[in-house]
């Protein structure tokens, strides 16, 4: 009988190999989902207020939410002294309800319960002393931030929008405006019922503050999309200056819809493509996408720009920054077959085409940067209690979908776009910097026009800035102002970075 | 068999702990037990202390107390043993005292964490929940020790398989037939218990030791016929159909379980342990298919039934769903598993720390999830740590079996050890989401005296079994090598037992090595 004893051992063994392996896969692989899970908030509650939760700061030590003393049950109150400039981007740290953005992604760190925390954490058991937790450094700029959030309130007629702001040669993140905001401090009141009224009144709010336009809101891109048909007319054989058929009016093949440029949009029967961008001339690009192009080179070069994938910042997988997915739509009929009219439509950016204000920077960033799309991450440091770095980030190269030379050349399309006296993103112009760009007007539904400014600046040949300007329903003259507010934004960062 | 299945003769009352032979071996196993003994207690005074520190902000020396009537009664248990059962193993007491000590400290610590929220400062020794599972253990150790004292040679208990068998059955049975205010606490659906109103047992605990001394018996008497394979199929012997009987009678057994008392954990148990004797006493691994098919077989069509009609399988068809996805319902029938993982996954791999976490949001977190409860706080090296000392007592057990020399002693404690890996296993894989969960006792650990009582004399069984184990071969012990050859067909006839007539009838064509 010992042979089927010793088998009889190996089998407890391996039960218990499995309960072990188990235990891992809970508490080491999905440690962090069940720990910073919405589900979670009770048991954290209670302790997470007995110790200083660190704070979230922007570039240059602003602080944008801290943790202070106070006589309640809850030892430590949540502040965010910025108001609502950040709130799209911090996030709120509510006491029984669900945390948001940076307050919920580094969520661990700020609390001190990371694994990287956990010297300290024996540490403060040995000593007997509370630490607080962990302090994160974001990469926004405050310049480029204010700059943009000031351009979103005052400008009067428009009330909302997006401004984000890229570092071009390494993703950061450098400005996120989501217009209207909202302040989060009434929403951490330790009074958990005025919390949750406040929460609601935003929540029912008709004009949608809690959404995160910059990150989270689709739109129709509209012209800022035939940046992404003339990089693959490039990568196509179509040189810069190539003639197009252009004209007044465009009817594609088998529709009767017909497609006319914008008013006041001069272009002529004979245009060359970089021509075609700078004016922005809607019939030469339907007619290149529906007769020469075809669909599958636009959406293969929209996608190798970051469409229909999502969107992830680096260290946050699980998408807490709730970014959209940004897609082309097929452009197929109900048969499968490439649909020639869509396909018309949506070089211009409409038709099912939508995307995020960060994808539009991503694309202005990629062209920037010689075709090489840096990870956007907004997390530069995470900083211990005695502030010394725990976790530095590092730029990642994440695509290419332009090779050196179409990076070149599509650049200096954009920047012609500004450049020239007779582009449409002439309002972007800052003084002894190269700035390129694209507008884009796009037509939404019987509701005015979305304005649109994708854009960057390089300075002594060397990209710095990223933007995409987004304001929705401006009305006429909204590209004009999203390239100016894109302009202060980048001049802005210019003046802060060097 | 590989084992020579020579059976010692009755049990010779030697003056063992005065075994003058040698005296040095086995004095050098007690000293071992003593010192792991002393380290065992050590760690959890450290835990205490650590845990009292966290809550309390202070350390009082109030968690002595508890340390010390442990740490005293397991020097009792150690002295006895070392009078008893000089020769077992001593790696068993400390690892068991480990655990058991670890269980009372970390319900002190709940008490601690409860007193302070009511504005209290401090709790007796024996007060409480901690102060209750000490006085428990303090009383299992006891009964323990008596068992071992009563139980002077392990196979003496085969001469009462059938009244202990019996009695196991009725155990079982009971919970089943008494209406459900008697027969479960706490509102559970399960019906585990007798309740008395003011204490309440969970005789199934004391079963699985009887039905083990029955199980070990007959298959003892019937592993000839049982091994006998007729039909050879994609090259493993099965058996015939009429051999099939015990099997589906004992199926049939937990099927009902699974039914009247709606737990699949106690079922699994009772049918795990038979279906491993059974292997163990016949070699035939078809017997683990079968077993394995029946019971799979059982539990998916009480998972189906469950669905289709409700009724009595309704409570396991539930276990299940909420085990494939706790998170559809997170604050209602998922609340327990949701929060027994996030209070896992927030202790992480090094724990909050003793007394840091919050495990008193957990349900049940004093008993079933008590695992859970003190993963928070210990985190994943903890946990694994306290499964290696499980490991090391069911291995030390399955030791203990292989070193024996009677057939029905490798049963027992090969069976007694693998109840006890099995036990841990389906209640540390429920709390952890790896199956579904049931309501099973974690060994030592959990509240509730008739676990603690249960468990610790299966503790005392096995001592007493690698007692024998190890017994010298040489000086008195003249039973270890009485056998006229290793391999040698076995002489049932020499067993000691009332085995000795059942074994001339079914005696048919010895042990074939």
């Amino acid at each position: 009988m010992n042979a089927p004893l010793r088998r009889v051992g190996v089998v407890v063994l391996v039960l218990f190999g499995l309960l072990f392996v188990n235990l891992n896969w809970v508490q080491a692989y999905k440690a962090d989902d069940y720990r910073n899970s919405d589900y979670n908030t009770h048991r954290v509650q209670i302790s997470e207020y007995q110790r200083q939760r660190g704070s979230i700061e922007a570039a240059g030590g602003v602080v944008l939410a801290q943790s202070r003393q106070t006589d309640d049950d809850l030892k430590y109150q949540r502040m965010y002294p910025m108001g609502d400039q950040y709130a799209h981007i911090v996030g709120v740290k509510p006491v029984s309800n669900a945390s948001t953005d940076i307050e919920k992604l580094e969520n661990a760190y700020l609390q001190g319960n990371a694994d990287s925390q956990v010297a300290d954490r024996w540490l403060a058991m040995l000593t007997g002393k509370r630490t607080s937790g962990g302090n994160v450094l974001l990469t926004l700029s405050p310049g480029a931030q204010r700059t943009g959030y000031e351009a979103l309130q005052n400008k009067g007629k428009v009330r909302k929008g997006a401004v984000v702001a890229l570092d071009p040669s390494t993703g950061a993140l450098l400005a996120a405006v989501s217009a209207p905001s909202f302040d989060p401090n009434p929403l951490v009141s330790h009074n958990s019922k005025a919390a949750t009224s406040a929460f609601n009144q935003l929540e029912q709010n008709p004009d949608k503050p809690l959404f995160n336009r910059a990150f989270s809101e689709l739109y129709p891109p509209g012209s800022t999309f035939k940046v992404i048909d003339s990089a693959a007319a490039l990568a196509n054989g179509v040189q810069p200056e190539t003639v197009l058929q252009g004209g007044t009016s465009y009817t594609a093949p088998g529709t009767t819809h017909v497609i006319q440029n914008a008013p006041g949009v001069f272009c002529p029967e004979q245009i060359t493509l970089k021509q075609a961008l700078t004016v922005s001339c809607n019939t030469a690009f339907s007619r290149l996408a529906a007769e020469q192009l075809g669909a599958d080179p636009i959406k293969k070069m929209a996608q190798a720009f970051g469409f229909e994938e999502p969107v992830r910042f680096d260290q946050d997988p699980k998408n807490v920054m709730g970014v959209a997915t940004s897609h082309t739509g097929t452009m197929q009929d109900p048969n499968g077959q490439v649909d020639r009219p869509t396909v018309a439509q949506s070089a211009i950016g409409q038709s099912n085409v939508q995307m995020t204000p960060l994808q539009g920077a991503l694309i202005a960033a990629t062209v920037a940067n010689g075709g090489r799309q840096m990870r956007p991450y907004l997390i530069d440091k995470e900083l211990a209690a005695d502030r010394t770095p725990t976790y530095v980030a590092s730029p990642h190269e994440q695509r290419r979908p332009l090779n050196e030379q179409n990076a070149g050349t599509l650049r200096d399309m954009m920047i012609n776009v500004v450049a020239s006296n007779d582009g449409t993103g002439t309002s972007a112009r800052i003084p002894g910097v190269q700035v390129g760009g694209k507008t884009g007007t796009a037509q939404n539904g019987n509701n005015p026009d979305h304005g649109w400014f994708i854009g960057f600046a390089i300075k002594d040949g060397k990209p710095v800035a990223a933007v995409a300007v987004f304001l929705e329903q401006a009305g006429s003259g909204g590209s004009h102002d999203a390239a100016q507010i894109a302009g202060n934004v980048m001049r802005a960062i210019i003046q802060e970075r060097g | 068999m590989t084992a020579p299945a020579i059976p010692a003769p009755p049990p010779t009352n030697q003056g063992d702990g005065a075994t003058p032979t040698r005296p040095s071996r086995s004095g050098g196993r007690r000293n071992a037990e003593l010192g792991l003994l002393v380290f065992a207690m050590a760690v959890v005074g450290l835990y205490a202390a650590a845990a009292e520190a966290a809550l309390m902000g202070r350390v009082t020396l109030w968690f002595l107390g508890p340390v010390a009537a442990l740490g005293a009664m397991f020097f009792v248990a150690h002295l006895m043993i070392r009078w008893l059962a000089p020769h077992s193993d001593p790696v068993m007491l400390p690892a068991v005292a480990l655990i058991n000590g670890f269980g009372v400290m970390f319900l002190r610590r709940l008490d601690i964490a409860d007193v302070k929220e009511h504005g209290g400062t401090s709790i007796p020794v024996f007060g409480g929940q901690g102060g209750r599972q000490l006085m428990w253990s303090l009383l299992a150790i006891a009964c323990a020790m008596l068992v071992l004292a009563i139980v002077r040679d392990h196979r003496s208990l085969s001469r009462y398989a059938y009244t202990l068998g019996l009695t196991g059955i009725v155990l079982v049975m009971i919970p089943a037939v008494l209406p459900a205010r008697l027969a479960s606490v706490n509102g559970a659906p399960a019906k585990l218990w007798i309740n008395f109103g003011f204490f309440a047992i969970q005789p199934g605990e004391f079963a699985k030791v009887l039905l083990l001394v029955f199980f070990a018996y007959y298959l003892v008497r019937k592993r000839e016929v049982l091994s006998l394979a007729s039909k050879r199929f994609l090259g493993i012997d099965f058996p015939r159909g009429r051999d099939l009987g015990p099997v589906l009678t004992v199926w049939l057994l937990s099927l009902l379980v699974l039914v009247f008392e709606k737990d699949l954990g106690t079922s699994l148990m009772y049918f795990g342990m038979f279906v491993v004797t059974l292997y163990i006493a016949t070699e035939r691994v078809s017997w683990l298919i079968i077993g394995l098919l029946l019971f799979s077989g059982g539990a998916f069509s009480a998972y189906v039934l469950g669905g289709i009609i409700g009724g009595p399988f309704a409570n396991f068809h539930q276990r299940v769903g909420i085990w494939l996805d706790p998170f559809a319902e997170p604050d209602g029938n998922g609340y327990q598993l949701v929060q027994s993982l996030l209070g896992l996954g927030t202790g992480g791999l090094f724990g909050a720390g003793p007394g840091v976490g919050h495990p008193e949001i957990v349900p049940l977190v004093e008993s079933d999830f008590i695992f859970a409860g003190m993963g928070e706080e210990i985190g994943l090296f903890g946990l694994s740590a306290l499964l290696v000392v499980y490991l090391l007592i069911a291995q030390r057990g399955l030791r203990a079996a292989i070193g024996v020399r009677d057939s029905f002693g490798k049963l027992f404690a090969g069976g007694l050890a693998f109840t006890l890996g099995l036990q841990v296993f389906v209640i540390v894989g429920g709390v952890s989401k790896l199956i579904p969960l049931t309501g099973q006792t974690t060994p030592f650990l959990s509240a509730g005296g008739s676990s603690l009582v249960a468990n610790w004399a299966l503790v005392a069984l096995l001592l007493r079994v690698s007692d024998a184990a190890r017994r010298p071969a040489d000086g008195s012990a003249s039973g270890r090598g009485g056998g006229p050859s290793a391999g040698g067909p076995v002489k049932l006839q020499e067993l000691p037992t009332e085995m000795l007539k059942a074994g001339t009838t079914t005696r048919h064509n010895g042990d074939k090595a």
